[in-house]
């Protein structure tokens, strides 16, 4: 069995900043692995532009930006397979994968990256009652037969959920030559980018129907008419509001879940917000030697956020490899009034220079601040013009006001 | 000229054709939809019920009893995925408690072994059960299968052994007499010597066109929660709730896959293709279903789905033949699936002349399942054909390999649903998301059809609509 000190699972953005920056600080016995047929992940069916503005600067369209980060891994002469898919991690690192070529593989690691990406909600997942006939789809799948396969899957759609991924495919399919009919969203507020709402909805008189759900779905063979409807404030469907629209596709933007059933099958300790696994500053899960970094950890709005974070799990990576992590001073970092989760869960501070919380509001809120405490000690207070929970927002605290910790809590309160 | 069709490739349909193919007969089994096992049988419990529940005396218990025993041997011949996993009927009061003593009477009646358990023992053996569960009624010989494998390989078998399976073709009139029967459908006009209805649902509708109508079905709709595997030890046995005053409630059992499934409702509907879910019953169902287990984490659930019950008005199954080599079978509710084999067989005695053949094999080609095999098989298969090693689905680990062989055998996968019935991708928790694109590539692929021509489940339901930029270049 070939050993490695370090296997990453994932070839998506997050996999390979995560690569390259473990090669960097000194681990090159590396070995990425990736179930597809190319490196870039989701990316690589995101055609449209809008990548890469923190990162590069300028505005790169998905595989744009997929090629500029392998790029940055071949460069490196980083081990890498594709087409290959992982199966297994046995709790001692042997990760099983297979493919065509070599069959099921075993080999082993002392430290493991998983950058697995995420999977979008279903229509069972989220129980949309009706008739069950072709046509209704999560939207990155019609995405994939789009952009990858170049087949469209209808010509009068509907959208569920203001997602980005939604909004994109809205304007995507109008010009392809479909007929968009509107975007429903159960929230009174959009989950999407505001540049999305304006250049994707607005730009196309694609209506934006807020407080609205699918109540029903009809059709044998194949989709024939979705029952729109408006919810109350405990997002129940307030009868008489109903609506029947014809269409024969129903894409759904609900939400997209962390995807980690290998490290989930090892017992990794999942957050019940986020879904993904827990981690401390380093990126590290409960299985002390496990990683996580991307989608697979937290569902992102940019790629330019997950290459930052690749590159930090691939950092304290190479630091657990070579045994200068330090876990003996670790405190709880807690989610306070106006916050729905933060991200990490626990801090050694000894690890670091400074700390990035990262965090989502649970509503919107237009000026307000955010608050850190340690205990009961307010250390740091930024005043905020608004904050929306579709955008993930970060406070960044020094490490001089990080003496004597308890435990951290991060607010917001009105302003 | 056939000597007999069949109606309806349902669970009774394929099970027939088995039990005739045993047989030097020319059969025929006519089914309107594109694949076998579309109606009742794709959606329903999955149990092979004990059989202490049937009224006695009536036909459901007798093949009920018969049937169960005859599990073990079909899904070891076939290749079906089957476990004795027992069920427990747990009562939360006095009311209920009392009833579960009646049913240890009908249980000795219908000669099904059975055992009541207390309070702690109920504990013991499934620790996640209700709190509130005071007394339970276990039957150890009731099991799951999985439906859809056991209705594609009756089928598979039976046209190994020489039955004809016409797909897409609806019986509209049938007419004619024993020895010459008519049976005119949207496709053609076929002849036979004997008629075997096994339209299910519809059966009463058949029956109608050529004999004067004696029954009447009734279509009852049960729906049902499909949640993710999560804990394969969660609930062991299949849990009913106990039959009250307030209802027939709902159970709560593993899949044959590890899944869980939580219903079904019971509710009259008027049309026979209404499978649809409503939100209210299915709120209903959650609140039966806390009789059973506190705690169901319904974040899990992947699916919703319903299925028709075939609700007779003799109030039992109606296996009969009204008119020399016209045999109905149908009215086939629960425990349909249980009975099927035991009916089958007796079914095969209204056809007079025939003869054992020399050639039947009772076997069929064995699935490969990747998940269950050791590492050093999988490459064995790898080295006899890559695709083994080229997983399509992720959620539930399977090969381009398997999802060949489902769509290369008699009575083969043609959409992506009856490769979803037959292997499983799609049935996982992305529920074709990943993989679904995948799966239509290889139909189109190993059918030799175009990718505009792939249907996802029933006819007309194309997966994709048209090739970008307009005319199609292939
Ligand atoms: C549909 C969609 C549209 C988006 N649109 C935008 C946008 O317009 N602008 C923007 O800035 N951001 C967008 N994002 C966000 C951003 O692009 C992504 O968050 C980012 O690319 C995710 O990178 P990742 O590496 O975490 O995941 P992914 O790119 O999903 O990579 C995960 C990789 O892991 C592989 N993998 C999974 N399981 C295994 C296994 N068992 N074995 C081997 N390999 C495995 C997968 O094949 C995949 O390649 C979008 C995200 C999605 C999902
Ligand atoms: C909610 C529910 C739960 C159940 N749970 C269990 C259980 O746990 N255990 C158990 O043992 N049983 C159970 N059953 C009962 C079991 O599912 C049925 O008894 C069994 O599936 C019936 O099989 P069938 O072949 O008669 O009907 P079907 O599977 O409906 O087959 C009939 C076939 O005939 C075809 N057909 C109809 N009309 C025509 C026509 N004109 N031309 C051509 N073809 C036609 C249909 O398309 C269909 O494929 C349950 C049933 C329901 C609804």
């Amino acid at each position: 069995m070939t050993n490695y000190d370090l296997i990453i699972i994932g070839g998506g953005s997050g996999g390979i900043a995560a690569a390259v920056s473990a090669y960097d600080n000194g681990i090159s016995s590396i070995l990425l692995i990736e179930k597809e047929a190319y490196l870039g992940g989701i990316l690589l069916q995101c055609i449209h532009n809008g990548f890469g503005l923190h990162t590069y600067k300028e505005e790169l369209t998905g595989p744009e930006y997929a090629n500029r980060a392998s790029s940055e891994l071949l460069k490196r002469k980083i081990n890498y397979k594709l087409n290959s898919m992982v199966i297994d991690i046995t709790p001692d690192f042997v990760v099983t994968y297979t493919n065509k070529e070599e069959g099921y593989q075993q080999v082993k690691a002392k430290a493991i990256i998983c950058a697995t990406g995420c999977s979008e909600r279903s229509r069972g997942a989220i129980a949309i009652p009706g008739d069950r006939p072709q046509g209704v789809m999560s939207a990155g799948q019609a995405q994939k037969y789009l952009n990858i396969e170049g087949y469209m899957v209808g010509k009068k759609v509907f959208i569920l959920g203001s997602g980005d991924i939604g909004l994109i495919m809205a304007r995507r399919m109008v010009l392809e030559g479909a007929e968009v009919l509107g975007v429903a969203e159960i929230m009174p507020y959009s989950n999407g980018l505001n540049r999305n709402i304006v250049q994707c909805l607005n730009d196309y008189n694609i209506p934006l129907y807020l407080s609205h759900t699918v109540k029903e779905i009809k059709g044998q063979g194949k989709l024939e008419k979705i029952v729109i409807c408006k919810v109350d404030d405990k997002l129940q469907y307030i009868d008489g509001t109903e609506q029947e629209i014809s269409v024969d596709t129903l894409l759904l933007s609900v939400g997209l879940i962390p995807s980690n059933p290998l490290i989930e099958n090892l017992g990794v300790e999942i957050h019940p917000r986020t879904k993904g696994p827990i981690v401390d500053e380093s990126y590290q899960t409960s299985i002390p030697g496990i990683f996580s970094c991307g989608n697979s950890l937290h569902v992102h709005d940019l790629v330019d956020f997950v290459s930052l974070e690749g590159k930090k799990a691939g950092f304290f990576a190479a630091k657990y490899i070579k045994n200068e992590l330090c876990t003996n001073q670790k405190v709880d970092i807690k989610n306070g009034v106006g916050v729905s989760y933060v991200l990490p869960t626990q801090v050694d501070i000894q690890n670091i220079d400074e700390l990035q919380i990262n965090f989502r509001c649970v509503k919107p809120f237009k000026t307000c601040y955010i608050i850190v405490k340690n205990g009961d000690k307010v250390i740091k207070t930024i005043k905020k013009p608004y904050l929306v929970p579709s955008e993930m927002e970060k406070v960044v605290i020094k490490k001089d006001l990080l003496q004597n910790l308890d435990y951290l809590t991060v607010e917001v309160v009105d302003g | 000229m056939y000597d007999v069709i069949i109606i309806g490739a349902g669970v009774i349909g394929a099970s027939i054709a088995r039990e005739l193919s045993k047989y030097t007969l020319k059969v025929l089994v006519i089914e309107k939809e594109n694949d076998v096992c579309e109606g009742t049988t794709s959606a329903n419990s999955a149990i092979i019920h004990s059989g202490y529940d049937p009224e006695p005396n009536t036909k459901k218990a007798y093949y009920n009893v018969l049937g169960n025993k005859m599990y073990d041997k079909i899904c070891q011949e076939l290749d079906v995925s089957f476990r004795r996993n027992g069920s427990i009927t747990i009562a939360v009061d006095d009311e209920e408690a009392k009833i579960l003593d009646e049913l240890v009477e009908r249980a000795r009646l219908n000669n099904v072994e059975v055992k009541i358990l207390n309070q702690q023992e109920l504990q013991e053996i499934e620790p996640n059960i209700t709190k509130k569960a005071i007394k339970g009624l276990l039957a150890p010989t009731a099991g799951i299968i999985n439906p859809f494998e056991l209705n594609v390989a009756l089928m598979e078998n039976a046209m190994d052994n020489g039955v004809e399976l016409s797909l897409n073709d609806k019986v509209l009139k049938i007419s004619g007499e024993f020895g010459n029967y008519q049976v005119n459908t949207t496709k053609s006009v076929y002849h036979s010597k004997y008629l075997i209805n096994a339209s299910g649902v519809f059966g009463d509708e058949i029956n109608d066109t050529i004999n004067k109508s004696y029954f009447e079905i009734k279509a009852r709709k049960g729906e049902y929660f499909v949640l993710d595997h999560f804990d394969n030890d969660f609930i062991k046995h299949t849990l009913f709730n106990v039959p009250s005053s307030k209802g027939k409630g709902v159970i709560v059992a593993p899949t044959t896959s590890y899944n869980y499934i939580v219903g079904p409702s019971s509710e009259f509907v008027d049309s026979k293709d209404d499978v649809s879910t409503d939100y209210i019953t299915l709120n209903q169902i959650k609140k039966s279903a806390t009789n059973l287990v506190d705690n169901i984490d319904y974040s899990k659930q992947i699916r919703q789905f319903a299925g028709l019950r075939a609700v007779s008005s003799t109030k039992d199954f109606v296996i009969d033949s009204p008119k020399k080599g016209f045999i109905n079978v149908t009215g086939i509710q629960s425990p349909g699936l249980t009975a099927a084999p035991a009916i089958a067989i007796d079914v095969a005695k209204f056809i007079e002349e025939k003869e054992l053949k020399v050639t039947y094999n009772p076997r069929r080609k064995p699935i490969v399942r990747m998940k269950n095999l050791s590492l050093e098989e999988r490459n064995a298969l790898v080295k006899q054909d890559p695709r083994y090693g080229n997983i399509i689905c992720r959620c539930e680990k399977i090969s381009e390999g398997e999802i060949v062989d489902a769509i290369n055998r008699n009575c083969g996968a043609t959409t992506v649903k009856g490769v979803k019935k037959r292997v499983r991708p799609g049935f996982g928790k992305c529920q074709g998301g990943f993989c679904e694109v995948s799966v239509v590539n290889i139909l189109s692929r190993e059918l030799n059809k175009n990718i505009l021509d792939i249907e996802y489940g029933k006819k007309g339901s194309n997966v994709v609509s048209n090739k970008m930029g307009g005319a199609s270049n292939d």
